[in-house]
Protein backbone atom coordinates (compact mmCIF):
# COMPACT_ATOMS: atom_id res chain seq x y z
CA UNK A 1 0.00 0.00 0.00
CA UNK A 2 1.16 3.81 -0.78
CA UNK A 3 -0.04 7.05 0.30
CA UNK A 4 -0.29 9.63 -2.19
CA UNK A 5 2.45 11.55 -0.04
CA UNK A 6 5.31 14.41 -2.22
CA UNK A 7 8.62 14.40 -1.12
CA UNK A 8 10.45 17.67 -0.80
CA UNK A 9 14.04 17.55 0.56
CA UNK A 10 14.34 20.38 3.38
CA UNK A 11 17.84 21.44 5.23
CA UNK A 12 16.41 19.90 8.70
CA UNK A 13 14.65 16.66 9.22
CA UNK A 14 11.97 18.32 11.45
CA UNK A 15 11.06 21.40 9.94
CA UNK A 16 10.52 19.07 6.64
CA UNK A 17 8.56 16.30 8.03
CA UNK A 18 6.64 18.79 9.68
CA UNK A 19 6.34 20.89 6.18
CA UNK A 20 6.00 17.62 4.14
CA UNK A 21 3.14 16.51 6.64
CA UNK A 22 1.81 19.84 6.66
CA UNK A 23 1.80 20.15 2.96
CA UNK A 24 0.05 16.37 2.14
CA UNK A 25 -2.64 18.00 4.55
CA UNK A 26 -3.58 21.25 2.28
CA UNK A 27 -1.45 23.72 4.27
CA UNK A 28 1.24 24.85 2.52
CA UNK A 29 3.81 26.28 4.28
CA UNK A 30 7.55 26.62 4.12
CA UNK A 31 10.55 25.06 6.09
CA UNK A 32 11.79 28.40 6.97
CA UNK A 33 8.13 29.27 8.18
CA UNK A 34 7.86 26.08 9.79
CA UNK A 35 11.20 26.67 11.85
CA UNK A 36 10.30 30.02 12.68
CA UNK A 37 6.89 30.06 13.72
CA UNK A 38 8.50 27.22 15.73
CA UNK A 39 10.93 29.05 17.37
CA UNK A 40 13.60 26.26 16.18
CA UNK A 41 16.87 28.43 16.42
CA UNK A 42 18.23 28.02 19.73
CA UNK A 43 21.58 27.27 21.42
CA UNK A 44 22.04 25.01 24.33
CA UNK A 45 25.33 23.63 25.93
CA UNK A 46 25.53 20.53 27.95
CA UNK A 47 28.35 19.73 30.15
CA UNK A 48 26.71 16.96 31.92
CA UNK A 49 25.33 15.36 28.62
CA UNK A 50 28.30 13.73 26.37
CA UNK A 51 27.78 12.64 23.00
CA UNK A 52 30.49 10.56 21.29
CA UNK A 53 32.70 11.73 24.35
CA UNK A 54 32.19 15.07 24.63
CA UNK A 55 29.99 17.43 26.00
CA UNK A 56 26.67 17.97 23.74
CA UNK A 57 25.97 21.03 22.24
CA UNK A 58 22.52 21.44 20.41
CA UNK A 59 21.38 24.71 17.96
CA UNK A 60 18.13 23.36 18.42
CA UNK A 61 15.52 22.92 20.72
CA UNK A 62 14.71 19.63 22.21
CA UNK A 63 13.34 16.90 19.62
CA UNK A 64 9.36 17.54 19.00
CA UNK A 65 9.05 21.16 20.67
CA UNK A 66 9.10 23.06 16.98
CA UNK A 67 6.30 20.98 15.23
CA UNK A 68 4.08 21.23 18.60
CA UNK A 69 5.03 24.82 19.00
CA UNK A 70 4.07 25.15 14.81
CA UNK A 71 0.71 23.21 16.01
CA UNK A 72 -0.38 25.12 18.93
CA UNK A 73 0.44 28.73 17.23
CA UNK A 74 -1.57 27.69 13.79
CA UNK A 75 -4.07 25.76 15.95
CA UNK A 76 -3.48 22.49 15.03
CA UNK A 77 -4.11 19.11 16.24
CA UNK A 78 -1.52 16.30 16.06
CA UNK A 79 -1.65 12.91 17.50
CA UNK A 80 1.55 11.57 19.27
CA UNK A 81 1.93 8.61 20.10
CA UNK A 82 4.83 6.67 21.83
CA UNK A 83 4.51 3.04 22.42
CA UNK A 84 6.23 0.39 25.04
CA UNK A 85 5.28 -2.62 22.55
CA UNK A 86 7.24 -3.41 19.70
CA UNK A 87 4.38 -4.84 17.81
CA UNK A 88 2.01 -2.37 18.61
CA UNK A 89 4.49 0.54 17.35
CA UNK A 90 4.16 -1.35 14.33
CA UNK A 91 0.27 -2.16 14.35
CA UNK A 92 -0.40 1.71 14.53
CA UNK A 93 1.74 3.05 11.81
CA UNK A 94 0.52 0.12 9.71
CA UNK A 95 -3.05 0.57 10.65
CA UNK A 96 -2.22 4.16 9.54
CA UNK A 97 -0.57 3.53 5.98
CA UNK A 98 -4.25 1.38 5.80
CA UNK A 99 -5.91 4.52 6.49
CA UNK A 100 -4.16 6.49 3.51
CA UNK A 101 -2.42 8.47 6.29
CA UNK A 102 1.30 9.35 5.96
CA UNK A 103 2.94 9.10 9.70
CA UNK A 104 6.38 11.19 10.70
CA UNK A 105 8.40 8.68 12.64
CA UNK A 106 11.22 9.96 15.20
CA UNK A 107 14.26 7.79 14.68
CA UNK A 108 17.63 6.67 15.72
CA UNK A 109 20.29 7.14 13.13
CA UNK A 110 22.90 4.69 13.80
CA UNK A 111 20.79 1.92 12.17
CA UNK A 112 19.64 4.51 8.98
CA UNK A 113 21.60 2.04 6.04
CA UNK A 114 21.09 4.96 3.53
CA UNK A 115 23.27 7.48 5.23
CA UNK A 116 27.31 7.29 4.84
CA UNK A 117 28.86 5.80 7.81
CA UNK A 118 30.03 9.08 9.10
CA UNK A 119 26.96 10.00 9.93
CA UNK A 120 25.60 6.96 11.68
CA UNK A 121 26.18 8.07 15.49
CA UNK A 122 23.97 7.21 17.73
CA UNK A 123 21.68 10.45 17.85
CA UNK A 124 17.56 9.41 18.86
CA UNK A 125 16.47 12.86 17.41
CA UNK A 126 16.01 12.49 13.97
CA UNK A 127 12.44 12.60 12.03
CA UNK A 128 11.28 11.06 8.91
CA UNK A 129 8.16 10.00 7.20
CA UNK A 130 6.46 6.84 6.33
CA UNK A 131 4.66 6.83 3.37
CA UNK A 132 3.64 3.02 2.47
CA UNK A 133 4.62 -0.18 2.75
CA UNK A 134 5.80 -3.58 0.66
CA UNK A 135 6.21 -6.66 1.53
CA UNK A 136 9.59 -6.61 2.53
CA UNK A 137 9.86 -2.69 3.27
CA UNK A 138 8.72 0.73 4.58
CA UNK A 139 8.52 3.80 1.67
CA UNK A 140 10.66 6.18 3.26
CA UNK A 141 10.71 10.03 2.87
CA UNK A 142 13.58 11.13 4.80
CA UNK A 143 13.45 15.15 4.18
CA UNK A 144 17.65 15.26 4.66
CA UNK A 145 17.41 13.14 1.58
CA UNK A 146 17.33 14.43 -1.91
CA UNK A 147 15.10 11.36 -2.97
CA UNK A 148 12.87 8.87 -1.54
CA UNK A 149 14.12 5.90 -0.08
CA UNK A 150 13.56 2.68 1.97
CA UNK A 151 13.88 0.54 4.80
CA UNK A 152 13.19 -3.26 5.31
CA UNK A 153 10.29 -3.92 8.50
CA UNK A 154 13.39 -4.97 10.80
CA UNK A 155 15.57 -2.04 10.01
CA UNK A 156 12.59 0.28 10.70
CA UNK A 157 11.53 -1.57 13.67
CA UNK A 158 15.36 -1.15 15.09
CA UNK A 159 15.38 2.86 14.54
CA UNK A 160 11.89 3.30 16.00
CA UNK A 161 13.64 1.38 19.04
CA UNK A 162 16.87 2.61 19.18
CA UNK A 163 18.05 3.12 22.78
CA UNK A 164 20.57 6.04 24.25
CA UNK A 165 19.39 9.37 25.39
CA UNK A 166 16.23 10.49 23.82
CA UNK A 167 15.28 7.13 22.91
CA UNK A 168 12.72 7.33 20.11
CA UNK A 169 10.28 4.57 21.86
CA UNK A 170 8.48 4.13 18.25
CA UNK A 171 7.02 7.48 18.61
CA UNK A 172 4.64 8.40 15.72
CA UNK A 173 3.09 11.54 14.94
CA UNK A 174 0.58 12.97 12.64
CA UNK A 175 -1.73 15.98 11.96
CA UNK A 176 -4.96 14.97 12.44
CA UNK A 177 -7.00 18.34 12.23
CA UNK A 178 -6.15 20.99 10.16
CA UNK A 179 -8.24 24.17 9.80
CA UNK A 180 -8.92 25.92 6.83
CA UNK A 181 -7.52 29.32 7.70
CA UNK A 182 -4.65 30.00 10.11
CA UNK A 183 -3.43 32.92 11.64
CA UNK A 184 0.33 32.97 10.25
CA UNK A 185 0.63 36.53 11.31
CA UNK A 186 0.20 36.22 15.30
CA UNK A 187 2.11 32.86 14.84
CA UNK A 188 4.97 34.26 13.34
CA UNK A 189 5.11 36.93 16.46
CA UNK A 190 4.78 34.58 18.68
CA UNK A 191 7.66 32.57 17.40
CA UNK A 192 10.04 35.40 16.78
CA UNK A 193 9.01 36.66 20.71
CA UNK A 194 9.75 32.88 21.50
CA UNK A 195 13.18 32.93 20.09
CA UNK A 196 14.40 36.07 21.47
CA UNK A 197 13.16 35.18 24.71
CA UNK A 198 15.70 32.11 24.34
CA UNK A 199 18.61 33.40 22.94
CA UNK A 200 18.29 36.33 25.95
CA UNK A 201 17.76 33.90 28.51
CA UNK A 202 19.45 34.75 31.46
CA UNK A 203 21.20 31.19 31.63
CA UNK A 204 24.45 30.67 31.83
CA UNK A 205 23.96 27.62 29.54
CA UNK A 206 21.31 28.80 27.12
CA UNK A 207 21.41 31.23 24.25
CA UNK A 208 23.88 33.99 23.88
CA UNK A 209 25.25 33.56 26.80
CA UNK A 210 25.61 29.64 25.99
CA UNK A 211 28.09 31.19 23.19
CA UNK A 212 29.86 32.99 25.95
CA UNK A 213 30.60 30.37 28.10
CA UNK A 214 31.65 27.93 25.28
CA UNK A 215 33.89 30.54 23.82
CA UNK A 216 35.19 31.05 27.44
CA UNK A 217 35.78 27.42 27.87
CA UNK A 218 37.48 26.92 24.35
CA UNK A 219 40.32 28.98 25.97
CA UNK A 220 40.75 26.53 28.50
CA UNK A 221 40.53 23.11 26.91
CA UNK A 222 43.90 22.70 25.52
CA UNK A 223 44.94 23.42 28.91
CA UNK A 224 42.83 21.56 31.16
CA UNK A 225 41.82 18.39 28.73
CA UNK A 226 45.20 18.78 26.30
CA UNK A 227 45.43 19.60 22.92
CA UNK A 228 43.88 16.41 21.87
CA UNK A 229 40.93 16.27 23.99
CA UNK A 230 40.05 20.39 22.88
CA UNK A 231 40.56 19.40 19.53
CA UNK A 232 37.84 16.58 19.32
CA UNK A 233 35.77 19.01 21.48
CA UNK A 234 35.95 21.88 19.09
CA UNK A 235 35.15 19.02 15.92
CA UNK A 236 32.10 18.10 18.01
CA UNK A 237 30.91 21.65 17.82
CA UNK A 238 31.82 22.25 14.19
CA UNK A 239 29.89 18.56 13.39
CA UNK A 240 26.85 19.96 15.42
CA UNK A 241 26.77 23.63 13.73
CA UNK A 242 27.21 22.03 10.28
CA UNK A 243 25.75 18.38 10.81
CA UNK A 244 23.22 16.65 8.07
CA UNK A 245 19.82 18.87 9.01
CA UNK A 246 21.21 22.11 9.57
CA UNK A 247 21.09 23.70 6.21
CA UNK A 248 24.65 25.20 7.47
CA UNK A 249 25.72 27.77 9.77
CA UNK A 250 24.16 26.49 12.83
CA UNK A 251 20.74 27.16 11.25
CA UNK A 252 21.12 31.11 10.47
CA UNK A 253 20.52 30.64 7.26
CA UNK A 254 17.54 29.05 7.79
CA UNK A 255 16.05 31.78 10.33
CA UNK A 256 17.31 34.46 8.12
CA UNK A 257 15.17 32.41 5.22
CA UNK A 258 12.29 32.85 7.62
CA UNK A 259 12.96 36.54 8.76
CA UNK A 260 12.29 37.31 4.96
CA UNK A 261 9.34 35.40 4.35
CA UNK A 262 7.79 36.95 7.35
CA UNK A 263 8.77 40.43 6.64
CA UNK A 264 6.55 40.22 3.67
CA UNK A 265 3.55 38.82 5.04
CA UNK A 266 3.88 41.19 7.78
CA UNK A 267 4.92 44.03 5.63
CA UNK A 268 7.53 45.12 8.19
CA UNK A 269 10.78 46.69 6.46
CA UNK A 270 12.91 46.62 9.29
CA UNK A 271 12.48 42.07 9.38
CA UNK A 272 13.87 42.86 5.69
CA UNK A 273 17.05 44.07 7.21
CA UNK A 274 17.40 42.00 9.91
CA UNK A 275 17.21 38.77 7.65
CA UNK A 276 20.34 40.44 6.02
CA UNK A 277 22.16 41.17 9.33
CA UNK A 278 21.25 36.94 10.15
CA UNK A 279 22.99 36.05 7.05
CA UNK A 280 26.15 38.00 8.06
CA UNK A 281 26.09 35.91 11.37
CA UNK A 282 25.69 32.97 9.71
CA UNK A 283 28.51 33.88 7.76
CA UNK A 284 30.44 34.29 10.59
CA UNK A 285 29.86 30.82 12.26
CA UNK A 286 31.19 29.19 8.86
CA UNK A 287 34.34 31.64 9.07
CA UNK A 288 33.92 29.90 12.80
CA UNK A 289 34.23 26.50 11.51
CA UNK A 290 36.89 26.98 8.83
CA UNK A 291 39.22 28.30 11.67
CA UNK A 292 38.32 25.08 14.01
CA UNK A 293 39.02 23.08 11.04
CA UNK A 294 42.45 24.70 10.61
CA UNK A 295 42.83 23.87 14.39
CA UNK A 296 41.94 20.23 14.44
CA UNK A 297 43.55 19.80 11.27
CA UNK A 298 46.80 21.35 11.48
CA UNK A 299 46.64 19.56 15.44
CA UNK A 300 48.88 22.81 15.85
CA UNK A 301 49.98 22.87 19.83
CA UNK A 302 50.05 26.55 20.24
CA UNK A 303 47.85 28.23 22.95
CA UNK A 304 47.13 31.35 21.04
CA UNK A 305 44.70 29.44 18.01
CA UNK A 306 42.45 28.31 20.87
CA UNK A 307 42.31 32.42 22.01
CA UNK A 308 41.86 33.50 18.82
CA UNK A 309 39.01 31.05 17.85
CA UNK A 310 37.30 31.89 21.44
CA UNK A 311 37.74 35.81 20.81
CA UNK A 312 35.93 34.85 16.99
CA UNK A 313 33.14 33.16 18.76
CA UNK A 314 32.79 36.06 21.62
CA UNK A 315 32.79 38.78 18.47
CA UNK A 316 29.38 36.43 17.48
CA UNK A 317 28.01 36.30 20.76
CA UNK A 318 28.10 39.89 20.73
CA UNK A 319 26.31 40.28 17.54
CA UNK A 320 23.47 37.76 18.10
CA UNK A 321 23.30 39.69 21.90
CA UNK A 322 22.33 43.01 19.40
CA UNK A 323 20.44 41.04 16.71
CA UNK A 324 18.24 39.74 18.84
CA UNK A 325 17.55 43.04 20.81
CA UNK A 326 16.84 44.62 17.73
CA UNK A 327 14.47 41.87 16.38
CA UNK A 328 12.48 42.07 19.73
CA UNK A 329 11.59 45.38 19.12
CA UNK A 330 11.81 45.25 15.56
CA UNK A 331 7.78 43.05 15.92
CA UNK A 332 6.63 44.99 19.44
CA UNK B 1 25.77 32.85 2.15
CA UNK B 2 25.53 33.59 -1.12
CA UNK B 3 23.93 30.89 -3.44
CA UNK B 4 27.52 31.08 -5.39
CA UNK B 5 29.25 30.25 -2.60
CA UNK B 6 27.55 27.27 -1.60
CA UNK B 7 30.56 24.80 -0.99
CA UNK B 8 30.78 21.72 -3.64
CA UNK B 9 34.04 20.36 -2.14
CA UNK B 10 34.29 16.52 -2.86
CA UNK B 11 33.00 15.52 0.50
CA UNK B 12 35.70 12.77 1.77
CA UNK B 13 32.34 10.59 2.46
CA UNK B 14 31.59 7.14 1.98
CA UNK B 15 28.65 7.99 -0.34
CA UNK B 16 29.53 10.63 -3.01
CA UNK B 17 25.96 11.23 -4.07
CA UNK B 18 24.27 12.34 -0.80
CA UNK B 19 23.28 15.85 -1.64
CA UNK B 20 22.36 18.43 1.17
CA UNK B 21 19.99 21.09 0.90
CA UNK B 22 21.25 24.89 1.84
CA UNK B 23 19.53 27.75 2.05
CA UNK B 24 21.20 30.29 0.55
CA UNK B 25 20.96 34.31 -1.27
CA UNK B 26 20.88 34.89 -4.82
CA UNK B 27 22.31 37.84 -7.09
CA UNK B 28 18.86 39.77 -5.55
CA UNK B 29 19.67 39.33 -1.68
CA UNK B 30 16.41 37.08 -1.85
CA UNK B 31 17.19 33.42 -0.36
CA UNK B 32 16.47 30.51 -2.16
CA UNK B 33 17.83 26.21 -1.71
CA UNK B 34 20.60 25.07 -3.71
CA UNK B 35 22.20 21.79 -2.90
CA UNK B 36 25.70 21.12 -1.60
CA UNK B 37 27.94 18.54 -2.32
CA UNK B 38 30.30 18.61 0.70
CA UNK B 39 32.10 21.28 2.68
CA UNK B 40 35.61 20.83 3.60
CA UNK B 41 36.02 21.70 7.00
CA UNK B 42 32.96 19.70 7.93
CA UNK B 43 34.38 16.86 6.39
CA UNK B 44 37.46 17.00 8.27
CA UNK B 45 35.30 17.40 11.87
CA UNK B 46 33.46 14.46 10.74
CA UNK B 47 36.56 12.42 10.07
CA UNK B 48 38.47 13.69 12.69
CA UNK B 49 35.03 11.69 15.26
CA UNK B 50 35.59 8.88 12.76
CA UNK B 51 39.28 8.64 13.47
CA UNK B 52 38.91 9.19 17.35
CA UNK B 53 36.53 6.35 17.28
CA UNK B 54 38.90 4.04 15.12
CA UNK B 55 41.54 4.74 17.90
CA UNK B 56 39.52 3.57 20.43
CA UNK B 57 38.42 0.74 18.91
CA UNK B 58 42.29 -0.33 18.29
CA UNK B 59 42.87 0.24 22.07
CA UNK B 60 39.90 -2.01 23.07
CA UNK B 61 40.92 -4.66 20.86
CA UNK B 62 44.62 -4.68 21.93
CA UNK B 63 43.29 -4.51 25.74
CA UNK B 64 40.95 -7.83 24.62
CA UNK B 65 44.00 -9.50 23.21
CA UNK B 66 46.32 -8.92 26.19
CA UNK B 67 42.95 -10.14 28.34
CA UNK B 68 42.62 -6.84 30.39
CA UNK B 69 39.33 -6.59 29.38
CA UNK B 70 36.12 -8.75 28.10
CA UNK B 71 35.11 -8.56 24.45
CA UNK B 72 31.87 -6.50 25.93
CA UNK B 73 34.08 -3.21 26.24
CA UNK B 74 35.56 -4.10 22.60
CA UNK B 75 32.18 -4.39 21.05
CA UNK B 76 30.80 -1.67 22.37
CA UNK B 77 33.57 0.93 21.04
CA UNK B 78 32.53 -1.07 17.77
CA UNK B 79 29.09 -0.14 17.76
CA UNK B 80 30.13 3.35 18.10
CA UNK B 81 28.12 2.94 21.61
CA UNK B 82 29.12 4.75 25.40
CA UNK B 83 28.27 2.67 28.63
CA UNK B 84 24.86 4.85 28.66
CA UNK B 85 23.56 3.38 25.89
CA UNK B 86 24.73 -0.41 26.37
CA UNK B 87 23.18 -0.22 29.48
CA UNK B 88 20.13 1.40 28.04
CA UNK B 89 19.99 -1.29 24.89
CA UNK B 90 20.70 -4.08 27.22
CA UNK B 91 18.39 -3.12 30.26
CA UNK B 92 21.12 -3.27 32.69
CA UNK B 93 22.33 -1.24 35.25
CA UNK B 94 25.61 1.07 33.95
CA UNK B 95 27.44 -0.56 36.91
CA UNK B 96 26.82 -3.72 36.11
CA UNK B 97 27.38 -3.37 32.42
CA UNK B 98 31.02 -1.83 33.54
CA UNK B 99 31.62 -5.12 35.84
CA UNK B 100 31.09 -7.17 33.01
CA UNK B 101 33.63 -5.81 31.28
CA UNK B 102 35.86 -7.60 33.62
CA UNK B 103 37.31 -10.74 31.61
CA UNK B 104 36.83 -13.02 34.91
CA UNK B 105 33.07 -11.83 35.21
CA UNK B 106 32.66 -12.02 31.79
CA UNK B 107 33.51 -15.54 31.44
CA UNK B 108 31.56 -16.76 33.92
CA UNK B 109 28.27 -14.47 32.01
CA UNK B 110 25.29 -17.06 31.32
CA UNK B 111 23.99 -17.26 27.41
CA UNK B 112 21.26 -15.67 28.32
CA UNK B 113 23.12 -11.98 29.70
CA UNK B 114 25.28 -12.52 26.40
CA UNK B 115 22.16 -13.13 24.21
CA UNK B 116 21.31 -9.39 25.20
CA UNK B 117 24.66 -8.47 24.60
CA UNK B 118 25.41 -9.95 20.82
CA UNK B 119 21.59 -8.82 20.22
CA UNK B 120 22.56 -5.17 20.42
CA UNK B 121 25.61 -5.44 19.15
CA UNK B 122 23.81 -7.31 16.23
CA UNK B 123 26.15 -11.04 16.11
CA UNK B 124 25.73 -14.12 17.56
CA UNK B 125 26.04 -15.08 20.72
CA UNK B 126 29.54 -17.02 19.67
CA UNK B 127 30.82 -14.61 18.00
CA UNK B 128 30.96 -13.02 21.19
CA UNK B 129 32.44 -15.30 23.37
CA UNK B 130 35.28 -16.56 20.61
CA UNK B 131 36.57 -13.08 20.24
CA UNK B 132 38.67 -13.42 16.82
CA UNK B 133 41.66 -10.96 16.65
CA UNK B 134 40.02 -9.84 13.22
Amino acid sequence: METNFTHHQSAHCENGVASNLLKHNGLNISEPMVFGIGSGLFFVYLPFLKVNYAPAISYRPMPGQIFNRLAKRLGLKIKRQKFSSEANAIKALDENLKNNIPSGLQVGVYNLTYFPDEYRFHFNAHNLVVYGKTETDYLISDPVMENVTTLTHDELKKVRFAKGAFAPRGQMYYPIQVPANVDLKGAIIKGIKNTCRDMLAPMPIIGVRGIRLVARLIKKWPVKEGTKKANHYLAQIVRMQEEIGTGGGGFRFIYAAFLQEAAVILNNDELQKLSLEMTAIGDLWRDFAVEASRVYKNRSTKVDVYNLLSDQLLGIADKEEVFFKKLKRAIS
Amino acid sequence: MKKEDVPQDQGNLSRTDLKELVYATDENGKYTTALSSGWEPKSIALSNSIEEISERIAIAKAQVVNNEISPISYYMEFCRMDIGVLSSYVGMWQWRVKRHFKPKVFAGLSDKILKKYSDAFNITVEELKNFKVN
